[in-house]
Order: C-alpha cells, then structure tokens, then sequence
C-alpha cells in the first residue's frame, strides 16, 4: 500500500546565538491511509517540530528545514510554493494543538471560523458553509449547534474548544489529521470524550492521524503503529502491541517501566520504586559522537560511544537503533 | 499508626467573593471548598486528586493558611489555626511547607540555589554564615544535588533539578508537612519518576508527610497511602488506596478510574463516559453535586445531599446509592 505521507531523512535545525539545535536529525517514517501512527518521546525530542515541518511551519527564522523529503500522496511539499501549499493546508493535511487558542482567533464566533476554511478550501457559498459548520458542531457533538455558531471562544469550555478545534481541523475532510498533544491539556473525563471522538470520527472520514503525544497509555489506546523518538531521532518503531510487550531500545524500555501504572501495586498497598532513568536528556548542539542515549544507558560500551548505531529490522515492523537490540531481544530485558 | 493525626481538618469551607462590577458574575460565590474533613498522620502521605476546579488546590492553601478558610477547623497537633494571627502562625508555618508545579517561578532567578535554600534557614534565626553553608549542603546532598551547585542560578538548572531545589527549601526547616501541589505534573516521566522516589525516600528517613495534590491518577496512587477523591468542593470519597483503585464506590471515582487510558495496548477496557463538563462552582447543582453527569443517579440526587459515611472498613462515600 502507497503511504499517504512519508517522511524521508527530515532534518529540521534551529540556528540561535550559541550555535545550531539539531531538532529533528534525520528522521523517516510513513503514514499509512487511514492509519493511526503514535509518535511519543518526552519534551525536546523533536516529535511537535516534526508535525510543524510537514506543514512547514516552523518558525524561520530561527528554524529552517535542512534536509530531507516530506512527500504527501507523492507530491514533495518541501519543493511545493506556498500557493499550493496553503491549498494542502487545512484543506488535505490539518493540525491540531494542545492549545485550542492557538488555532482559534478570540475575536471571530465559532461559525466564521469553521464557515471560513470551507469557503477559502471547498469554495462554497456562504450559506452552505455555515450549514456545513452547523453539521460539523453537531459531528462532534456540541449541542445546540446553531447557537453555538455565533458565540465566542472564550464562552465555551476547554473541552467544547477542543471539539470545535476538531471540527475545525475535519471540516475539509482532510486526508491527514496531525494531532499535536490533542488531549494534554484536558481533565481525564473530557480526555477520554475527545480520544473517543477521534477514533470515531477516523473510523467514519477515513482520516490518517498523526498522534503526537508524551502519554502512553494513550498511545496504547489510540494507535496501531508507534515511533519513539530522543534526542530528535527516531530510535524505535514498531505495531503498538509488538512496541508494548517487546520494547528494544533501553529508553523505550526505560520510559515503560518509568511510569507508574494503577492496580498494579499489588494489594498490599506498598509503594514500589518506580525505575529512573539516570541523568538528562542531552543537549543537540553539538553533533553527537555515538549514540545520543548512551551516556544514560547501562547496555553502553565502547561501540556506543564511538557511532551512532542504524536502524536495524528485529521483527515485523520492528526497527530499533541500538547496538545491542539483538541482546537485549534475545536476553529480555533484564 | 495510632497517634493523634498531625493534621485534623474539620468541615473546611473556602468560598470566594468575585469583586467589582464590570463583569459578569459580580457579587457572584464560587464554592471552592465546600465542608471537607480529613485528617493526616506523621509519615503518611494522603493523595488528594479531582478534575480541575474540584477545589483541591484551593483545599492545600487554605490548610497551609495561604488564603484563609471561611469556615472550619484546620487542627495541628491538636491545636485550631485556623483563625489565627500572623504572629501566632508564624511557628506553624515552619513547620508547613509547601513544594509548587513550577519551580521555577517559585524561584527568585536573582538568587544562587545555595542562598535559595539557606533563605527560611536565616528568616526563622535558625543558622547562618558558616553554619548554615554546611546545612544547606547536606540539604543539596540529600535532593541528590551537588554541593558546588549552590552558587548556581535557578536558570542553570534542568527541570528536575529545580524540582529538587523546590523539595530542598521545604526541607530545610525540617517541616512536619510539606503540600505538594501538582509536583511532578510538568515534569518528563523519567525525571517524574527519579522525583518521586526522592519524595518516598525522604518521608522515610524523615517521617515528614505529604499532602500530596494531582490530577495523575497513577501518580497518586504510587505515592499516596491514602487518597480522597474532590468533585466541585467537596470529598466525595476517601479510602485505603487499595480500597479506592481496586474496589472504587463513588460512580464518580469509578467514571475517573475507568477514563485513564492504560499504557497497554492489550487490555480492552469498558468505559462509561462521563457526559458534559463539570458544572460551575459559581452555582453547584442542588442535591448531589454528581448528578448532573452521574450515569445512576435518582430521583433523590437531585433534592438530597449524600452525607460522606463509611461504607466499607475504611472507606468513606458520599452517595446515596452506595
């Protein structure tokens, strides 16, 4: 099957006073049509600038795509003009935040915003677009569709601004959702709305999605494929149930078992230790020499230090950048 | 534990005045904490968890005495402050301290860690000079930072590492209780996990505890002995932590448990969806404050209010169908 977006050997950098940020260095992967692709790594990893360079909206300066191919149905998007590209923009590729204020504009209702995007993408008349905004409310379930359309952002609650986000964002029926931290910023309740809305909404418009998050139980939840990135790299990906039950690069493995999980205390109430990963995440201006997670990881040797190890097939879909994968795969991972 | 508790809070109410005219809602009371009661023993740490607006992060300040209560009584060691004055505060707060989300704008980023740290030392007379130079090592050394990192800026520091500042100063004057609010919420997982065994470690050798507020379920559960569960003000469950998370009571605590998506993709999970959002605290729902979203409620929720009881050894509920 052709991906519907596929990224290539992305390099995306950030110039500033003391040198170059190597924010995503290097990074491929593909997007199956109507897929569910989790990328999760924790803050600075490089998976949000990712998501911004597909729709080339990184800031520049100080950001600047270097390298790399982002192709969306085999049209390269880093070689498009910006003309065409803002007709892929919210129309065939859209994005969402973890801040619903930041895609919507405070002073404009609800109904201009949604009626907007379809008259600019779709080209339709007034009229029909503020039907399709009502219809787009309702999909997401926002009651009272219609009065909604003529209020305000700020008069609807964090969750309600998620959902017009969402509406938002699917107006167009868009081929590909990029959903940056979509439900980081929610109460769990609300959360567990909003994922069931997406995976409904996916199952109904066919939509692929790009679910970039920290969490991962919702990654677990949502996605049949992950990518786990550090240090702006992808270091492991792998099908959800493959990535949980056989992690291979120790900081998959690190991050899994750094979590606390509920009910699983046993039933005496104590309080185990969680396991740590030692030390902090490093820093990207430099060029690494070696692997970027060996000065945390307790597989390093000298071969860690001296080069970066590839990316290297240990399963079905499985690829991790470790030297020391086979081991650990073979060994478990004690 | 049989001692008296440390801490005894009796029917706390926090209610806030909205000021002025301009707006909307002027004159209007928001039911912060709504009559809460807890008690909290040496060495024990009580997880305090709700959706936000429940209250619970109003509930921690008001206990420390950082805003004051509208009602109810706030007992350490036996002893109401609730009502009292700056001066007669002034031992109890030594002996409650408190550790902010964000540690760094809990932080003045013109001081050195070191003078940070050293800061309540010299405010209560406690050592200074060379003295306190060496107390405020040992408190480097036991957050697990180095001692030559004391002349060092709140801004040279990782995001852990602050947090680790935070939990220094709190100790420093070896407090009694220490509030935790929302501690680890902005940190990564690896790092959230070195803090919390810090923070387990520390209650250990110390005995000090832990008032420990946040939204993270699993969180809470990890660190927490015994947790209370806040809906729009008040407590609505309080148990054993085993008790809570295996055997949850309250619909409300049963609806959040079950909307936490597990980090693993083999378990198929049923899930009732709560409805709609939480309702305003400015005009709580009458009766329960549950029953608009409660997916059992009766007739009854909606004109009674369920007064908190024990349902199970050690385990309080407010609900009426419970």
């Amino acid at each position: 099957m052709t991906p519907v977006l596929e990224i290539a050997d992305l390099q995306t950098h950030f110039a500033n006073r003391d040198g170059t940020v190597r924010a995503v260095d290097g990074v491929s992967w593909n997007l199956a049509r109507g897929e569910t692709l989790g990328i999760v790594g924790e803050s600075g990893c490089g998976k949000s600038i990712t998501a911004l360079s597909v729709l080339r909206l990184v800031p520049t300066p100080p950001g600047r795509i270097v390298g790399g191919a982002i192709r969306f149905e085999g049209r390269d998007l880093l070689a498009m003009d910006e003309a065409a590209l803002r007709r892929v923009r919210g129309n065939e590729i859209s994005m969402i935040f973890q801040e619903p204020m930041t895609s919507l504009n405070p002073v404009l209702t609800i109904g201009r915003q949604i009626a907007e995007t379809l008259m600019l993408h779709q080209r339709l008349p007034r009229r029909a677009a503020d039907d399709r905004a009502a219809e787009m409310l309702d999909l997401v379930r926002i009651p009272e569709p219609r009065r909604r359309l003529g209020q305000y952002p700020h008069e609807l609650s964090g969750g309600m601004r998620q959902r017009v986000m969402i509406a938002m964002a699917l107006a167009c029926s868009p081929k590909v959702l990029l959903a940056d931290e979509p439900t980081t910023a929610l109460d769990v309740t609300i959360q567990a709305q909003i994922l069931g809305l997406m995976a409904e909404l996916k199952a109904r418009l066919g939509t692929a999605i790009v679910l970039i998050t920290h969490d991962l139980g919702v990654v677990a939840e949502m996605a049949q494929r992950v990518v786990v990135m550090y240090a702006g790299r992808k270091v492991e990906e792998a099908p959800v149930g493959e990535l949980f039950a056989r992690p291979l690069h120790p900081y998959t493995i690190g991050l899994m078992a750094s979590i606390p999980r509920m009910n699983r205390g046993g039933t005496d109430g104590g309080r185990p230790r969680l396991a740590e990963i030692r030390g902090i995440v490093p820093s990207l201006k430099r060029a690494p020499v070696g692997c970027t997670f060996a000065p945390r990881c307790r597989h390093a040797d000298a071969q860690c230090r001296a080069a970066y190890p590839p990316l290297a097939e240990h399963g079905p879909g499985h690829v991790v950048a470790c030297w020391h994968a086979g081991r650990i795969a073979e060994g478990g991972h004690a | 534990m049989p001692e008296a508790p440390l801490l005894e809070v009796d029917g706390l109410v926090k209610h806030f005045r909205l000021g002025g005219g301009l707006f909307a809602g002027a004159g209007a009371t928001v039911h912060a904490v709504d009559g809460i009661s807890f008690t909290l023993r040496q060495g024990e740490t009580l997880g305090l968890v709700g959706e936000s607006g429940c209250g619970k992060s109003t509930a921690g300040k008001t206990v420390l005495r950082l805003l004051a209560p509208t009602a109810g009584a706030i007992r350490v060691d036996g002893a109401d402050i609730a009502a009292l004055g700056r001066a007669a505060m002034r031992p109890y707060r030594q002996r409650m301290q408190v550790i902010f989300q964000d540690p760094y704008a809990s932080l003045n980023p013109r001081m050195t860690a070191g003078t940070i740290v050293g800061e309540p030392l010299e405010n209560y007379g406690i050592a200074r000079g060379a003295a306190k130079r060496e107390r405020v090592a040992r408190l480097f050394d036991r957050v697990g930072l180095r001692a030559e990192q004391m002349a060092k800026y709140p801004h040279e520091f990782s995001g852990g590492q602050r947090q680790r500042l935070g939990i220094a100063r709190a100790l420093a004057l070896d407090p009694r209780l220490i509030v935790a609010d929302e501690c680890v919420s902005a940190l990564d997982v690896s790092v959230q996990a070195q803090i919390l065994n810090l923070m387990i470690d520390l209650q250990e050798e110390t005995g000090v505890a832990f008032l420990f507020i946040a939204h993270d379920l699993a969180v809470v559960e990890h660190i927490s002995h015994r947790v209370a569960v806040m809906y729009l003000g008040k407590i609505v469950e309080l148990a054993d932590k085993r008790a809570l998370f295996h055997r949850p009571l309250h619909p409300y605590t049963e609806a959040l448990l079950q909307a936490v998506p597990e980090p693993d993709p083999q378990v198929k999970r049923t899930r009732v969806v709560l409805k709609g959002d939480v309702p305003s605290p400015l005009d709580p729902p009458s009766g329960c404050r549950f029953h608009t979203r409660c997916p059992i409620a009766e007739a009854r929720c909606r004109e009674i209010e369920p007064m908190i009881r024990e349902v199970a050894p050690g385990q309080m509920v407010a609900c009426h169908l419970r």
